[in-house]
């Protein structure tokens, strides 16, 4: 059965730097990262120590509530460095990689005869669960609650995001291993979202034993929760698990070679970025790597300096980790951009601004509509309170008032946030909101702070 | 010592308005979005500023207009412009300075930046009072407008009560002599024993319209400096609603609403009376287009759910010819209209939110 969904809401972001389908480097990291901050609402607990020697697949560190959900190394060496923050807080754990891979092999049993426990157990052991995501709030779930369906989506919409047919085009012998693998943990519930534009040619359309749900329209279409919202909603009470589907092939690759192989094909791209292109590369390396890659800025004439910020991840939803950091566990994408610590003399007050773009028709950037902008990170503007309210729910193809439900947060309402949507929406189906607003109010912040005060107050 | 540290501080938030206006700030994303749309409040207020601007200019114009008119001065059209000028102009030094004064402070006390909300009240104000307005009066009014319909609310935001209109209800109850009657609306004039400058809406209590509907069109006729051109109106509306500051859905159900009540009361009028002015002509007399384009559509005072701005528009026209037609010690029903539905915009924005949280419980979901 397959489902067409239209969407009109939504924007796609012009930015400059679209990766080319290449391979512009094969990454060897010399340090990997594994970083606790990466997962929403973890209170870790490390296994290891500094020197201990591991390999891939080994534990680093694991969930101190829920102990056997585990996070491994995704290679193999010598844990060389734990970096903590204030008041001790785990931030990263660091391994120097042996020069060859070592893996730690998992003994799997063929996926016909595998009983929903065995898979599970392998799962957690083996640090595979902490891909897995549900809804509400993002965490990662409880391995005792089955959830009403797993929901993977097939595209990214994202500023510069990668072209999932492109990376994982050696892969669809792994992903649908890991299909039929969840389908034995919940029968007959596994949807997967595809881009209307390209679903016939899709490689992902070949997946068997999946539902497919055609999606037609702007970003935040191809965001996973917007596809639940529109096929399965998460109403109180219920759970919905969500799967990244580049993290699908590396569960495939478990139960079909026993090991823990996190390499992956990521985009880099952004106005930093010399050739825009893809990267292979294992999970967490270190953003060191790619600094040969970037480029130098034309962007505006800077009197001070112009730093690049390396972001994990897309220019809405990314974490910025500094040019010596490492890659999110999630991230399937690095975008570069520059850092806009400078002062545009009249800036707002142009009639024209033809280096910035901006939904708004009080600009007119709307009249090149093919242009991509060499976008930075500044602010463009100062923080104030909401006063344009009419805007925000153009770019959220979802039933949801995003207004209201941000003020339900500030107001620390639980049952008007519970009433309004928070279930539904992770920081990233909110980041269209937060990038259009004139007011510069931080949307995925204040959401982040509700989802927090949600799961304390419903634990 | 001490006191030279606090002195620097007390004007910080004034230096930085002033920086931040001369300049986009340097500052970066630190949370969330590292991107953002090069749109800012500055260029919001800016846009309604530009939408205001033919309203202003055909103002001033007719300022001078009304003045030769009345005087029989013979006055030529750079003349006429130029009086204009002179007797707007104090206004708005004094809308100004008053009104920014106090944001300052009081931007300055809650330690935020300067906000740009008052740009905009400060240009509206001047239009929506009698150019006769001593300007004490007019001082008293937009402090009163600002204080207390709209910092003590937490600012622009967080008011409830468009502040303009605050501002012009203030006059309205307090100084009811400047306010109203034929003497106020012609500048130069109110002196002149005799005279009597009616508005059209004051003419028509009686019945009777010296003016044609074309001359209230065009805004050739005595009223408040920015009520009268529904031309130049219109081209602010274009603007507002292209720039999609503004909410055309308030603009429109407004009309539909003035309309309805309008030919209501004309299917029930006896010839010759105030009922039987054909229902169009409300929307081009008083402040009727004015108070809906620029007002009512205020998008923090005004209904935010896109229903509720539906129901809202609709009550404001229908409301205000409802208080044309049947208090006839009441001239003009716009302000009270718009202040009473901004007071009821919470709930209508209530009811619409309540009906979107059952729709979105009602949801069908997958069975298990």
């Amino acid at each position: 059965m397959v489902n067409y969904i239209k969407l009109r809401k939504g924007l796609n972001i012009p930015i400059d730097g679209v990766p080319q389908p290449q391979i512009i480097k094969s990454i060897v990291s010399e340090t990997y990262a594994l970083k606790p901050t990466d997962f929403k609402g973890l209170i870790p607990k490390l296994v290891v120590r500094e020197g201990d020697a591991v390999l891939a697949g080994t534990p680093i560190f694991i969930d101190k509530q829920r102990p056997e959900i585990k996070f491994t190394s995704p290679v193999s060496g010598v844990v060389s460095e734990i970096v903590r923050g204030e008041k001790r807080k785990l931030l990263e754990v660091r391994i120097k990689a042996d020069s060859q891979i070592e893996y730690r092999k998992f003994d799997v049993p063929s996926v016909e005869s595998l009983t929903p426990e065995q898979a599970k157990e392998l799962l957690l052991e083996s640090g595979m669960w902490a891909g897995i995501q549900q809804r509400p709030y993002g965490i990662i779930p409880s391995p005792d609650v089955d959830p009403k369906a797993i929901y993977i989506s097939g595209f990214s919409t994202a500023p510069l995001a990668p072209d999932y047919d492109y990376t994982l085009r050696d892969d669809l012998d792994n992903i649908q291993t890991a299909v039929n693998v969840l389908s034995k943990i919940v029968p007959n519930k596994v949807h997967i979202g595809l881009n209307a534009l390209t679903h016939a040619s899709s490689i992902l359309h070949k997946i068997k034993g999946v539902e497919f749900h055609i999606f037609d329209g702007p970003h935040p279409a191809g965001n996973v929760g917007v596809q639940i919202h529109h096929v399965c909603p998460v109403n109180k009470g219920d759970i919905v698990w969500t799967i990244d589907i580049q993290f699908l092939a590396i569960i495939g690759r478990l139960f079909r070679k026993g090991i823990c192989d996190y390499s992956k094909t990521i985009a880099l791209g952004g106005p930093r970025v010399k050739n825009p292109g893809y990267i292979r590369c294992i999970g967490g390396f270190s953003l060191s790597n790619i600094s040969d890659l970037t480029a130098s800025d034309n962007l505006i004439k800077l009197q001070e300096n112009c730093d690049i910020r390396y972001i994990s991840g897309d220019v809405l939803t990314g974490t910025n980790v500094g040019k010596d950091g490492f890659l999110g566990f999630h991230d399937n994408q690095i975008s570069l951009i520059t850092e806009g610590n400078y002062k545009e003399l009249f800036g707002w007050a142009k009639i024209i601004r033809p280096k910035k773009f901006s939904l708004s028709k009080t600009y007119f950037s709307w009249l090149t509509p093919s242009k991509r902008y060499k976008m930075d990170s500044n602010l463009n503007g100062g923080p104030r309170a909401f006063v344009l309210t009419n805007k925000y729910a153009d770019v959220l193809p979802m039933d949801i008032l995003p207004v209201y439900l941000i003020k339900a947060i500030l107001a620390k309402d639980i049952d008007k946030m519970e009433q309004l949507g928070i279930y539904e929406v992770i920081e990233e189906d909110l980041a269209l909101c937060e990038y259009i607003c004139p007011s510069k109010i931080e949307f995925q912040q204040i959401l982040s702070e509700g989802i927090e005060l949600m799961i304390k107050e419903m634990a | 010592m001490e006191n030279k540290e606090k002195k620097g501080s007390i004007f910080d938030s004034t230096i930085e308005a002033f920086q931040s206006f001369l300049h986009v700030p340097a500052t970066v994303t630190r949370h969330g979005s590292h991107v953002r749309d090069c749109y800012d409040l500055k260029r919001v207020m800016s846009a309604v500023l530009v939408a205001l601007l033919p309203t202003l200019l055909f103002a001033v114009y007719n300022i001078g207009y009304q003045h030769n008119l009345a005087a029989g001065a013979g006055m030529g059209f750079w003349e006429m412009v130029w009086y204009g000028i002179l007797k707007i102009l104090p206004l708005y030094i004094v809308s100004y300075v008053v009104g920014l004064a106090i944001e300052f402070a009081s931007a300055q006390i809650r330690g935020h930046e300067v906000n740009e909300g008052y740009l905009v009240t400060g240009m509206i104000i001047p239009l929506i009072v009698p150019i006769e307005i001593p300007l004490w009066m007019l001082a008293i009014a937009v402090a009163f407008a600002v204080i207390i319909g709209k910092e003590v609310f937490g600012g622009t935001g967080m008011n409830i009560w468009n502040p303009a209109l605050i501002a012009r209800a203030f006059l309205f109850f307090s100084y009811p002599s400047h306010m109203s009657g034929d003497k106020v609306w012609v500048a130069g004039m109110s002196a002149v024993d005799g005279f009597s400058g009616a508005t059209p809406l004051a003419e028509a209590t009686t019945g009777t319209l010296s003016h044609s509907a074309l001359e209230m069109f065009i805004g050739l006729v005595p009223g408040c400096p920015g009520e009268t051109s529904t031309i130049a109106i219109l081209i602010g509306a274009f603007l507002l609603i292209y720039f999609g500051v503004a909410s055309w859905k308030i603009m429109l159900s407004s009309v539909i609403g003035a309309l309805a009540v309008g030919y209501l009361g004309n299917a029930f009028a006896e010839p010759g009376t105030y009922l039987a002015i054909p229902a169009w002509q409300h929307l081009i007399m008083g402040g009727f287009a004015f108070g809906t384009v620029f007002m009512a559509t205020d998008p923090v005072t005004s209904a935010q759910t896109e229903t509720g701005k539906w129901i809202y528009g609709f009550l404001i026209g229908a409301l205000t010819v409802i208080v044309r037609l049947f208090n006839p010690g009441y001239p003009e029903g716009m302000m009270l209209a718009i202040l009473l539905m901004n007071t009821f915009a919470p709930l209508i924005d209530h009811y619409v939110v309540s009906s979107n949280i059952k729709r979105r419980l009602k949801r069908a979901t997958i069975e298990k």
